[in-house]
């Protein structure tokens, strides 16, 4: 329980650090605020572009700065994105709802087919399977998720047509009227894209392991006892690696989210990754900062999953060596 | 064969099979190596040495398919996708080689500094690596991009600074093992110098995961740059870069012009690849207990 309160402890000033670090990089970055929200050829008078900067709080000391926008975080206020002319709080909400359908449906998907793999993989070691499997894997990992995409889209969506280019509901219609089906419809080509990410890691991670345990002593002893191969993968080694598989795919929330972002800019899927391109691009700074932290908090969540997951493991280890 | 229930009595009939003498795993691994360098100096010097004429806007042959004159098809421009990938792999290659060194030289000063001085100066360390691997990487780069204004600029500097934290814990974790190992003890009691014990113990040691970890740096550099480069942070579209193509070969797609996406990607994924395996059969082979194999 303390080592918990530590791990969070330690997350928290992380957590601060970030955001002192993300404000200095984009308070220093050569773009003007007021600029990229008035528009380059907009002509509106000295006085009132003073106005607004004194408003805004343009020409008040770096500290000063964050120090108030800071303040504002606590009180839920994040404040008013640019691109979107909404409250960033509230584009981080809408976005993050499709963004998460999409992250969750990949990140399920890669770990169970991931984990089967994986077995498989193992218990065929060294033979055509295991060759595969391998060679899928070593090729996933080394693809760019969105050339992935982009191939995706040019065999699926315009040369069979099985699927729409885009967008995550049809153009042209109110969000009450979108149907689930058409929703799953849009969302399959992102979510296989996205799946292809994360599933070679975790199935190497799982064959390794699965290695590992049919190596070892209590697998002969079980297979002395006349257990099948079967028997032992369902009654040993499942509950043996499953946690630590598990505690792997929570680790990878970082690249899961900069998957994410890449997919969704290639579908055009209305996420939070493309809405910070969009930030980028056009010199949102709010929401910019506001996404940072939030995809800062994102993965401490997985880490710290993680992180419990492995305090579960590795007391089991503890356990196990000292009744040898 | 594939049966798995015996399994375990196949191992031992594989076994027993007559091993090729010549080509043992360690000739083949010398050999998968020599390919894939052959491939990325080939590809890096090409590029490097190739006229600009080769890969020049002629808007009479705009969006040709792959033919036998353009193996690679033209783009909307009429340039020829093969000269123009060529060119974009080596400007990618350079920007890997520029990344590994930086990225690899704060990793080996932050970890042995860490793994030496041990107590708040680790701490910090290891605060900071964790610092740097909290943030999404794709974030942390749009981030750095942003503050040097977008560009190529921007780019270079924000994939070369933020490789560093995985080797940085690589580093520490080899240094800490060996500096608390027995031999290096006894060294220090038999009146050896803190140089020497670094010259004739650590060094050795260190180089080979060190070499390995920049070498599997490399290909992440490389597919950090191209993502960054294909979201609009990166090198702008006049530029060769292999972001910028396939950013491009978007816009086009719809259209059906799938050449401009397939052919320059699988020539970053070869690159990739291969960079992969030479990393992993580094490793193998500079790792006494499997060199031999």
């Amino acid at each position: 329980m303390k080592r918990f309160f530590l791990t969070v402890l330690r997350m928290i000033t992380l957590l601060i650090a970030i955001s002192i670090i993300s404000f200095i990089m984009i308070t220093k970055a050569p773009i003007d605020p007021l600029i990229a929200y008035i528009g380059t050829n907009s002509t509106i008078s000295e006085e009132a572009k003073e106005e607004i900067e004194t408003y805004w709080g343009l020409k008040d000391p770096p500290v000063k700065r964050f120090l108030i926008w800071a303040r504002n975080i606590f009180q839920g206020d994040m404040g008013n994105s640019i691109v979107y002319k909404q409250p960033v709080l509230t584009v981080i909400k809408e976005r993050f709802q499709y963004s998460l359908v999409l992250m969750l449906i990949a990140w399920i998907c890669s770990g169970i087919l991931g984990f089967i793999l994986g077995i498989v993989a193992a218990l065929w070691k060294d033979h055509l399977w295991d060759k595969i499997i391998k060679f899928i894997c070593l090729i996933f990992q080394s693809s760019p998720t969105f050339w992935v995409g982009l191939l995706m889209l040019s065999i699926f969506a315009v040369n069979l047509g099985w699927f729409p280019i885009g967008l995550a509901a049809p153009m042209g219609k109110l969000a009450s009227e979108v149907t689930l089906l058409e929703r799953i419809h849009h969302l399959v080509l992102p979510s296989i894209t996205l799946s292809m990410l994360g599933i070679g890691k975790i199935t190497l991670y799982t064959r390794q392991k699965l290695l590992e345990i049919l190596d070892s002593e209590f697998v002969l002893y079980a297979r002395a006892r006349g257990e099948n191969t079967w028997q032992i993968v369902k009654r040993h080694a499942i509950k043996n690696i499953a946690i630590p598989a598990i505690t792997v795919q929570f680790a990878s929330f970082s690249e899961l989210f900069g998957g994410m972002a890449l997919a969704e800019s290639v579908f055009s899927y209305p996420g939070i990754g493309s809405a910070v391109t969009a930030a980028g691009l056009g010199g949102d700074l709010p929401l910019l900062l506001g996404i940072a932290i939030f995809s800062a908090i994102f993965v401490f969540t997985g880490n710290l999953m993680a992180d419990i997951l492995y305090g579960f493991v590795d007391t089991k280890i503890v356990y196990s060596s000292d009744g040898r | 064969m594939n049966q798995p229930t015996n399994i375990f009595w196949n191992q031992k009939e594989t076994e027993d099979q007559p091993i090729d003498i010549f080509w043992n795993r360690r000739r083949k691994t010398f050999l998968s190596i020599g390919i894939a360098l052959l491939y990325l100096i080939t590809m890096l010097l090409v590029g490097l040495l190739l006229r600009p004429e080769s890969y020049g806007v002629n808007y009479n042959a705009k969006f040709i398919p792959p033919c036998l004159k353009h193996p690679f098809g033209t783009d909307y421009m009429g340039r020829d996708m093969f000269f123009r990938s060529v060119k974009v792999l080596s400007n990618s290659i350079v920007i890997g080689i520029l990344a590994s060194i930086v990225s690899s030289l704060v990793a080996l000063i932050f970890g042995v500094v860490a793994a030496m001085k041990g107590g708040p100066i680790d701490g910090l360390v290891n605060w900071c690596v964790d610092l740097c691997m909290g943030i999404p990487h794709i974030i942390l780069l749009i981030l750095i991009s942003f503050m040097f204004g977008r560009g190529g600029k921007g780019v270079m500097i924000a994939v070369a600074l933020t490789h560093w934290p995985e080797l940085t814990r690589l580093v520490r974790a080899e240094v800490l093992q060996i500096r608390s190992s027995q031999y290096v003890q006894a060294s220090y009691r038999m009146g050896k110098t803190k140089f020497q014990v670094a010259k004739s113990h650590m060094f050795p040691q260190v180089l080979p995961v060190f070499l390995v970890g920049v070498v599997l740096l490399f290909p992440h550099a490389i597919m950090h740059e191209a993502a960054i480069t294909f979201l609009g942070f990166g090198f702008s579209a006049e530029v060769p870069a292999i972001g910028v193509i396939l950013s491009e070969s978007m816009k086009h797609i719809a259209s059906g012009k799938w050449w401009m996406a397939v052919f320059p990607g699988i020539m970053l994924l070869l690159a990739v690849l291969l960079f992969d395996l030479v990393g992993e059969n580094l490793k193998r082979l500079l790792n006494p207990n499997s060199g031999n194999e």
